[in-house]
C-alpha cells in the first residue's frame, strides 16, 4: 500500500511540474519571447549565484560531517604514509585554491554577465600574453609536483631497507595467507603444481628446498613489529587481487604467475592505535581492491603490529608448514594410504 | 541509394534542380526513410534513442546497486519479482550486485556516452556545420549504427542467461573474465559481453572512418580548416582517437576468448583455482591490462572531447560572444589527444608493472592537466564580459565546466603514482571519474541535445521542464560525488558488496543512506527530461521558417530549412566566408559564416 501512495504522490509531483512548465510556455508566448527570456534568464542569474554560495557552505559543511573520525583525520600510520599524507595535503591546497578561484569566477561571471539591455558584450578573441600566463603557469606547478611525487615515488617502489623483516602475502578467493621465513631468513621455493590442500600443502610449497622446511604458515593475520620495516612479497593463486593497508597508505596488486613487493614500516602498534582512535575494535584491515569475485567485499585480512618481545613470543609458538604437513601425511597414513617420501623428524622442527 | 545515386542526388540538387519533383521521384518507403536510413540525421536520432534507453537500463542499475550500499539491511520484495533467484528475499545478491556494476560501467562509458554521445552528435553536426550533403558514405554510417544495434541486442541478451550477465568489471581484467570457475558473471555472460563489445567497436571504427573522412573531404567552399567550429574539431579528434585505439582493445577482446575457449595462455599463468591446477603457464595478466588501458584511457577522452566542443559552441553563443582562444582550443584539443594517448599505464601504478614506467606515466599524465587548464580559462574568459543569456542548454554547459574543473582537479592527485598508492581503486576514484568525465559528459550530451533539438526535430523543447532538469541534477551530482571524496582519502575501497563487516569503513554508513536517497531523486528526475524529449517531438512548438535560428548562431545549420531533407539545403550548399564565431564584432550582435567579410573589417 505505501508503496503505491509513493508512486502516486511521485506521479502527481510529475504532473504538477508538467502542468506549470506547459503554462509558463503558454505565458511566454503571450507575453513575447523578449520579455519570458527576460525573467527566466533573472531566476536562473540569481539560482547561479545561490548555487555558489549554498555550494562553498556545502562544501564547508560536508567537511565538517566527514573529516573526523576516520582514517585520514587519524593521521597515517607508517612511515612512508606520513610522506603520503604531506604530499596529499601540498596537493589539497594547491587544488583547493584553484578549485575555489574557478568555481566563484564561473559562477561569478555567470551572474554578474547576465543579459542585460544595455550591455553589450566585449568582442575579445584571443590575447596571447594571458593564454601564455595560464599555459605557463600551470605547467610551473605540476612540474614541481611532478618532481616531488616521483622522488617519493622511487622510494617506496625501491629495495625494501636493509634489515627488513619479510613476509609472503598470498591472495586466493577469498582470503589471504601468510607465509614467514624461519630462523635461515629465507623463503624457500614454490611450485604451483605442487598446491594440494588435501596434502597439508595449500601454498605450493617445494619441499625438495631446505629453505622450505622451517617456514610458517598462517591464514589471514599478518604480525609485524612496531618501527621495524617490513618487505611484504605479494602472490596470488587464482585472480587479480590487490593488498590494500589503507591505514599505511600504501597498495600493491597480487598477480598470479608474477611476485610482486612492497614495504613500510609501521609506527603504531594496535594497541597504541586503539587509544588514539578512541576505538577498542580497532585493527589494521587489509583490504582487497581489485575486484575479484563475489567475495571481493570479504576478502579481509588484518595486521598486527606489536612489539618485537611480543613478536618473538608469538613466533616461537608457531609451527612449521612443513610439520604440519607432515602431520597431514601422517593421519592419512592412519588411513590406510601410503605416506609421502619425508625426511627425518629432526629436520623437521623448529627450533625457536 | 547507392554511393553513386547519392552522388548524382547532391549534383542535382547543387545546380538547383527542381527539389519538389526531385522530392516526388524519390519516394522513399517508411522502411528505407526511418529504419534502414542512411541520411545522417536520421541515423543519428537513431544513436539518441538507443543511447536514451540505454541510459535509462544503466541508471537504474546504479539506483539498484546504491540501494544495497544505501540500506544494506532493509529488504525490497519487488526485487525478487524482477530478478527472482538473483534477489531472494528482496535483497540482491552477491552475483547479482557485481553484475549491476559491471553493467552500468559498460553501458554508461560504451553504449551511453561513446555511441550516444558522439554517435548522435558527430553524425547530425558534421555534415551540418562543414557544409555536406550527407557523410562520405552513408551506407557505412548506416552500418555503423547497426552494428551498434547489434552490440545492444548481445549486451541485452546477457542479462537473462543463467549465470547472469558479466559481473568481473567493465575493465573486465583477467584472470577472473578468462575464468568460468571464477565467477558466475564470468561463464556464457562473459562470452556474449564480449561479442558485443567486438561488435561495438566495429561500429565506432565504421563511424570514426566516417566522420574523419567527412570532415577533411567534404567541407563547403571557404571552410577552411581554421573556420570549423569547434564541435567538429572534437568530433574529429574523438573519432581519430577510436580509429587508433579501438583496434588495441578489440586484440584484448580476441586474445581473452582465445584463453577462454581455445586454451591459450596469453593472460593466464600459474593458477590454482577452486582446488583445480591449470596448464596455463608464461602468461601476463598486466600484458591484458596494458591492452585494454590504451584503449581505455584515451576512451575517457572520447567521451569527454565531444562534451568539450558542445560546451565551447554552446557557451560562446549564448555569451554573445567568440570563444577565446579558438587557436589554443583547437591546439589543446591536439595536445589533449595527444597526451591522451601516452598516459594509459596511469591506472597501473600498482599493477605490479615496472616502476621506471610508472615515473614516465606520471609524467605525462599530469601534463595532460595544463591544456585541460588552458580549456578551462578559456571558457570562463569566453564568459567574461559577455551578454548572457540562460538557456537550458547553456546552464548545462555552465554545469559541464563546474564538474570538469571539480573532477579534473583531483586527477592531479590520482595521476601523481606516489599519491595514487593511497588513493588507487578507492571511492576517490569514483568521484574523480564520474565528475570529470560521467555526469560531465552527460552534461554535455545534455547541453547538445536541448540546443539542437530544434534543428533535429523541427520543435522547441519546454524550457522550464529544462530548467528544473538542471538544477535538480547539478545540485544532486555533487551530493553524491563530493563527499565520497572523503570516503576516498580514508581508503575506503570500490566495488564492494556491504562494509559493515569493515571496522576502517563504518563510520561512512549514514553517508552510504544518504547517497542511496539522492540517487533516488535524481534518477526519477531524469524522466523530466525524457518527458519532455519524447513529448516536444509531437507536440513542442514548432520552429518556423522566421524562427529558424532561434539561438542567433553564426553557424551553418541554421540556415537549413527548418526541418531539412536529405541533402540539407535545397538548392546551392552555401559558401563560407569567416570562422564561426563573429558575435558582437561592430554593431551586429552575430555575423552568420555565410556573410562576406566586410570591406574594412578583418577577419578576427
Amino acid at each position: 500500500m505505501e508503496t503505491f501512495f509513493l508512486i502516486a504522490i511521485v506521479l502527481l509531483i510529475f504532473l504538477v511540474i508538467f502542468q506549470i512548465s506547459k503554462a509558463s510556455e503558454y505565458v511566454s508566448v503571450l507575453k513575447g519571447e523578449e520579455k519570458a527570456m527576460r525573467q527566466s534568464n533573472k531566476i536562473n542569474g540569481f539560482l547561479m549565484i545561490a548555487f555558489l554560495i549554498l555550494g562553498l557552505i556545502g562544501v564547508w559543511y560536508c567537511n565538517k560531517l566527514f573529516y573526523h573520525g576516520n582514517l585520514f583525520s587519524w593521521g597515517a600510520a607508517s612511515e612512508e604514509g606520513l610522506i603520503i599524507d604531506k604530499m596529499m595535503w601540498t596537493v589539497i591546497y594547491i587544488t583547493g585554491f584553484v578549485f575555489f578561484a574557478t568555481q566563484i569566477l564561473l559562477f561569478g561571471f555567470a551572474y554578474k554577465y547576465q543579459y542585460s539591455d544595455k550591455r553589450k558584450a566585449l568582442y575579445y578573441p584571443h590575447n596571447n600574453t594571458l593564454e601564455f600566463i595560464w599555459t605557463s603557469v600551470p605547467a610551473i606547478t605540476l612540474t614541481i609536483l611532478i618532481i616531488i611525487g616521483l622522488k617519493h615515488w622511487f622510494k617506496f617502489t625501491g629495495d625494501a631497507p636493509k634489515g627488513s623483516q619479510i613476509v609472503e602475502i598470498t591472495g586466493h578467493q577469498f582470503a589471504w595467507e601468510m607465509r614467514y621465513p624461519g630462523k635461515d631468513g629465507v623463503l624457500g621455493r614454490k611450485n604451483f603444481k605442487l598446491t594440494d590442500a588435501a596434502k597439508g600443502n595449500p601454498l605450493g610449497i617445494d619441499w625438495k628446498d631446505q629453505a622450505s622446511r622451517d617456514d610458517v604458515h598462517v591464514p589471514t593475520t599478518m604480525y609485524v613489529v612496531v618501527n621495524k620495516p617490513v618487505k611484504l612479497v605479494i602472490n596470488s593463486q587464482d585472480v587479480v587481487h590487490d593488498v590494500g593497508l589503507p591505514a599505511f597508505r600504501l597498495k600493491m596488486d597480487a598477480v598470479p604467475g608474477m611476485p610482486t613487493t612492497l614495504f613500510f614500516t609501521p609506527i603504531y602498534t594496535t594497541e597504541q592505535m586503539k587509544e588514539k582512535t578512541g576505538n577498542p575494535d580497532f585493527e589494521y584491515e587489509i583490504v582487497c581492491d581489485q575486484l575479484c569475485g563475489k567475495g571481493h567485499f570479504s576478502m579481509k585480512g588484518i595486521v598486527k603490529v606489536v612489539t618485537q618481545v611480543e613478536y618473538n613470543a608469538w613466533f616461537r609458538n608457531q609451527k612449521s608448514a612443513f610439520s604440519r604437513a607432515q602431520e597431514a601425511a601422517l593421519s592419512a597414513m592412519n588411513e590406510g594410504e601410503a605416506p609421502a617420501k619425508m625426511d627425518t623428524q629432526k629436520d623437521l622442527a623448529l627450533e625457536n | 541509394m547507392t554511393n553513386e545515386e547519392a552522388l548524382q542526388h547532391q549534383t542535382q540538387v547543387a545546380h538547383g534542380a527542381a527539389v519538389a519533383a526531385h522530392v516526388a521521384h524519390h519516394k522513399q518507403s517508411f522502411i528505407t526513410k526511418y529504419i534502414f536510413s542512411q541520411d545522417h540525421k536520421i541515423i543519428s536520432r537513431q544513436f539518441l534513442i538507443t543511447g536514451i534507453i540505454w541510459a535509462v537500463i544503466g541508471g537504474f542499475f546504479s539506483v539498484l546497486f546504491r540501494m544495497q550500499l544505501g540500506f544494506p539491511d532493509q529488504t525490497f520484495p519487488w526485487l525478487e519479482d524482477i530478478f527472482g533467484k538473483w534477489a531472494e528475499g528482496g535483497r540482491i545478491s552477491q552475483d547479482l550486485y557485481y553484475t549491476l556494476v559491471t553493467m552500468h560501467g559498460t553501458i554508461l562509458v560504451f553504449f551511453v556516452l561513446t555511441a550516444g554521445l558522439s554517435g548522435t552528435f558527430s553524425n547530425f553536426l558534421i555534415p551540418l556545420q562543414v557544409g555536406a550533403r550527407d557523410m562520405a558514405s552513408p551506407f557505412v554510417n548506416m552500418l555503423s549504427y547497426w552494428f551498434f544495434f547489434a552490440a545492444s541486442v548481445v549486451m541485452f541478451s546477457s542479462l537473462f542467461v543463467s549465470t547472469g550477465g558479466s559481473s568481473v568489471g567493465w575493465t573486465f581484467y583477467p584472470p577472473l573474465s578468462a575464468l568460468g570457475d571464477a565467477a558466475e558473471g564470468a561463464k556464457t555472460g562473459m562470452d556474449l559481453w564480449l561479442i558485443s563489445i567486438f561488435l561495438f567497436i566495429v561500429s565506432q571504427l565504421l563511424g570514426g572512418l566516417n566522420y574523419v573522412v567527412t570532415i577533411i573531404n567534404m567541407r563547403t567552399k571557404g571552410m577552411f580548416m581554421t573556420r570549423l567550429p569547434l564541435t567538429i574539431w572534437s568530433f574529429m579528434f574523438t573519432a581519430i582517437l577510436g580509429i587508433l585505439t579501438f583496434p588495441v582493445l578489440l586484440s584484448a577482446v580476441v586474445l581473452l576468448m582465445f584463453d577462454r575457449h581455445l586454451g591459450t595462455s596469453f593472460f593466464l599463468s600459474d593458477i590454482v583455482i577452486q582446488g583445480k591446477i591449470l596448464p596455463n603457464e608464461g602468461g601476463s595478466p598486466i600484458l591484458f591490462q596494458h591492452l585494454f588501458w590504451f584503449l581505455g584511457h584515451p576512451e575517457v577522452y572520447i567521451v569527454a572531447l565531444p562534451a568539450m566542443g558542445i560546451t565551447s559552441e554552446v557557451v560562446s553563443t549564448n555569451s554573445r560572444k567568440p570563444i577565446f582562444g579558438y587557436m589554443a582550443m583547437v591546439g589543446s584539443f591536439f595536445a589533449i589527444s595527444t597526451l591522451s594517448m601516452i598516459v594509459w599505464a596511469h591506472h597501473m601504478f600498482v599493477s605490479g608493472m615496472n616502476p621506471f614506467l610508472g615515473s614516465v606515466f606520471t609524467l605525462f599524465t599530469l601534463l595532460i592537466a595544463v591544456p585541460s587548464a588552458i580549456k578551462v580559462f578559456n571558457w570562463l574568459t569566453t564568459l567574461w564580459r559577455g551578454n548572457i543569456i540562460f538557456t537550458p542548454a547553456m546552464l548545462f554547459s555552465i554545469g559541464f565546466v563546474s564538474l570538469f574543473i571539480s573532477g579534473g582537479l583531483t586527477g592531479i592527485w590520482l595521476g601523481n603514482a606516489a599519491i595514487d598508492m593511497h588513493i588507487h581503486d578507492t571511492y576517490f576514484n569514483i568521484a574523480h571519474f564520474h565528475l570529470v568525465m560521467g555526469v560531465a559528459s552527460m552534461f554535455g550530451m545534455f547541453a547538445g541535445v536541448y540546443h539542437w533539438f530544434p534543428k533535429m526535430f523541427g520543435r522547441f523543447m519546454n524550457k522550464t521542464l529544462g530548467y528544473i532538469h538542471f538544477w535538480i541534477t547539478i545540485v544532486c551530482a555533487y551530493l553524491i560525488f563530493w563527499p565520497m571524496h572523503y570516503e576516498g582519502i580514508a581508503g575506503m575501497p570500490r566495488r564492494y558488496y556491504d562494509y559493515s563487516n569493515w571496522e576502517s569503513f563504518k563510520m561512512f554508513e549514514g553517508l552510504n543512506t544518504f547517497i542511496g536517497y539522492v540517487v533516488i531523486i535524481v534518477f526519477a528526475t531524469q524522466f523530466l527530461f525524457i518527458f519532455n524529449f519524447f513529448y516536444s517531438i509531437y507536440k513542442g512548438r514548432k520552429m518556423t521558417e522566421s524562427n529558424k535560428n532561434p539561438w542567433k548562431a553564426t553557424t551553418l545549420e541554421w540556415t537549413t530549412p527548418p526541418l531539412p531533407g536529405h541533402g540539407n539545403w535545397e538548392g546551392e550548399i552555401p559558401e563560407v566566408h569567416r570562422w564561426a564565431y563573429d558575435y558582437s564584432k561592430g554593431d551586429r550582435d552575430f555575423i552568420p559564416q555565410t556573410e562576406p567579410i566586410g570591406e574594412d573589417e578583418g577577419e578576427h
